[in-house]
């Protein structure tokens, strides 16, 4: 309940007393301010090892073929291991439960682009629509390519933002038709990627109208996947070992060869990756908590010297009249209040100077140093409850003494 | 008004115990001008806090305003200090970052009085001790007598039964100490109850009433000054 009496009361003896405030005060601040910064950096760390790691859907698996290295079933080795459309039906049907986003690719390397006088080779690539999701690409402008786009072998493009500077300059490429190795492909969308320069250099365009344009069957190159989130990473391994076992058997391939197929799965990485936030979480952690418990001993310390040198002024109000129930809300209060207050100033402070950080110390590896607000909050509410606790014990105590003992205290 | 019937109280020291009260008998009617003589040692702080419930007592009975005393916890005897009593130490106790006014009113405080009446009422007090002027001061910015003064008016503000006086003269020189024992005087012959504890002959020759204590037992109990009204 609110009592202004009682607050009135509070308000006088914090600012009649403010050393004894701002010492109080400052601890919390201190504290919650080092625990904001430290935890803002390590989470600064963080994102960095994320953002670096972030180039292709962390779930990703390609599979490429090669040249078999070692004779099986009667085939010499040396022999060209060549997917197939009926590869990518196979696949498909095979692991329908495992894939996520699925498509084949045909590659064809520096394309002669040209629009208008401005031209660049470019690597051009054949995919499905779900091509995009796997290299985390993001589109920009315009759309991705579809389904129908690849059902009517349609003459269109996505291109990379790299390509549209490149041959449009600040003008836009979206409805524009660029000439490709001679043939004009109309440009239906423009996508950013994570992975950089290199990856925003490439042109998507249909997988069967390249497979028309570049292959006189129904040959391809390689195939681009991801599984399916909900897996873990051992699972994850597990799937692409079966993958890599069964297409062996389907091309004749001996199990133990190395060359003929090739899985790669960025979940191996992606394991170790998750392993090093993990323990730069336990770290990040650690120092939190251990900003916190300095914290809370800190105003366990001022609390019980602050209720050790009022203890002749209790013993004052208790003479006069006062209850050891309003001695202990009183304390009790007074702590709250300066612990809520100091917590939320540190916060503030810390938030503002990871805000000024900003990504300047990137080349230190932090980016976007911040801090959760209810990571905050949190912090805030434990050291409010400790400086309560710290608090309530000396306060009990006082509350006990004789008022006759408290008064003779000097 | 303060009865008390066979009261015994000792301290534990160590191994043994000190036997401080051993059993007096005292009876203060309303409106007496009590003291308390007794060199130190002699019980008289003893049978004040006891009086004052800021003690307990082991043995005996004690009755205040009619009232048994007994089985009292912290907070009725918080209770029964604010509404009874009214305490005048002789280091004056008053808070120190409060001003005179402030530390009036305090009692009125956890009595439960309203802020705009609280004021009111304590300044009424502090005029009446003469240090109306002073209300905004620290106690620091007072002299002894005033302390004194700020004290006593804080010892009547919430219009107790009994003012308990220890040795309320012995941190002033004696004008002072005079002056303090006229207002108590005064506050007396309003009809209040006060009780003085002393160890000065002349200070308590100023009272009614001397009772004068030895070892814990009362050697001798003599009415002075005979009032019209008692």
């Amino acid at each position: 309940m609110f009592d202004l009496d009682r607050w009135r009361e509070i308000f006088q003896t914090l600012g009649k007393n403010k050393l004894r405030t701002i010492l109080s005060g400052f601890t919390i601040a201190f504290a919650i301010l080092l625990f904001t910064l430290l935890f803002g950096i390590g989470n600064g760390l963080k994102h960095f090892f994320e953002e670096a790691f972030a180039g292709d859907a962390a779930n990703s698996v390609y599979i490429n073929s090669g040249i078999t290295t070692k004779p099986y079933k009667g085939l010499q080795s040396g022999r060209r291991i060549q997917f197939r459309n009926d590869d990518t039906k196979f696949i498909n049907e095979k692991f329908e439960d495992e894939i996520a986003f699925f498509s084949p690719n045909i590659q064809r390397f520096n394309v002669l682009t040209v629009y208008r006088g401005n031209q660049n080779n470019y690597t051009v690539r054949g995919v499905y629509p779900d091509y995009l999701p796997l290299e985390s690409a993001v589109i920009e402008k315009g759309r991705f390519l579809s389904v129908l786009d690849l059902k009517k072998r349609a003459k269109v493009v996505a291109i990379g933002r790299m390509v549209e500077q490149d041959l449009f300059g600040n003008r836009s490429a979206m409805g524009k038709n660029i000439s490709m190795d001679g043939i004009s492909y109309k440009v239906i969308g423009v996508f950013s990627d994570p992975g950089g320069d290199r990856d925003e250099r490439f042109i998507y365009t249909p997988f069967t109208t390249a497979q028309g344009m570049y292959r006189e069957n129904d040959e391809l190159d390689y195939f681009g996947l991801t599984y399916d989130p909900k897996l873990n990473v051992d699972q994850a391994l597990q799937f692409t070992s079966v993958l890599t076992r069964i297409l062996k058997e389907k091309h004749s391939v001996d199990p133990r060869d190395q060359g003929a197929l090739r899985v790669r799965n960025y979940a191996e990485g992606a394991k170790n990756v998750q392993q090093f936030i993990l323990v730069l979480n336990v770290i990040i952690l650690f120092i939190g908590i251990g900003t916190l418990i300095a914290g809370v001993i800190g105003i366990s310390n001022i609390m019980v010297y602050i209720v050790k040198e009022r203890t002749k002024e209790l013993g004052i109000r208790k003479a006069l009249g006062a209850t050891p129930g309003s001695i202990v809300s009183m304390i009790m209060q007074e702590s709250i209040f300066v612990t809520a207050i100091a917590g939320y100033v540190g916060l503030m402070i810390g938030v503002l100077v990871l805000r000024g950080l900003g990504d300047s110390l990137e080349k230190y590896f932090i980016v976007n140093p911040s801090v959760e607000t209810y990571v905050v909050v949190g912090a805030t509410i434990v050291l409010v409850v400790a400086g309560t606790i710290a608090g309530y014990i000396p306060a009990k105590r006082a509350a006990r003494i004789k008022p006759i003992v408290a008064l003779n205290d000097e | 008004m303060i009865e008390i019937k066979n009261l015994h109280k000792s301290y534990p020291m160590g191994e043994e115990s000190l036997h401080v009260l051993k059993g007096l008998n005292l009876h203060i009617k309303e409106g007496e001008f009590v003291s308390i003589m007794g060199s130190s040692g002699s019980g008289k702080s003893t049978l004040l806090n006891i009086v004052g419930l800021l003690d307990i007592h082991d043995e005996g009975e004690y009755f205040l305003n009619g009232q048994l005393i007994q089985n009292l916890d912290e907070k009725k005897a918080a209770v029964l200090r604010n509404k009874f009593l009214g305490f005048v130490f002789q280091s004056f106790n008053l808070i120190t970052y409060k001003n005179a006014l402030e530390n009036v009113a305090l009692p009125l405080y956890y009595k439960g009085v309203g802020r705009k009446e609280r004021q009111k009422v304590a300044m009424e007090y502090l005029e009446k001790v003469g240090l109306g002027e002073w209300a905004n001061h620290l106690p620091s910015e007072l002299s002894g007598g005033q302390k004194q003064r700020v004290a006593i008016a804080r010892a009547l503000v919430t219009n107790p039964k009994v003012v308990l006086a220890d040795e309320p003269t012995g941190a002033l020189d004696s004008t002072t100490s005079h002056s303090v024992m006229e207002l108590l005087k005064e506050i007396n012959e309003e009809g209040m109850t006060v009780f003085v504890i002393t160890h000065e002959e002349d200070i308590a020759a100023e009272t009614d009433r001397i009772v004068r204590l030895r070892d814990g037992v009362i050697i001798s109990d003599e009415v002075t000054n005979r009032k019209v009204k008692a």
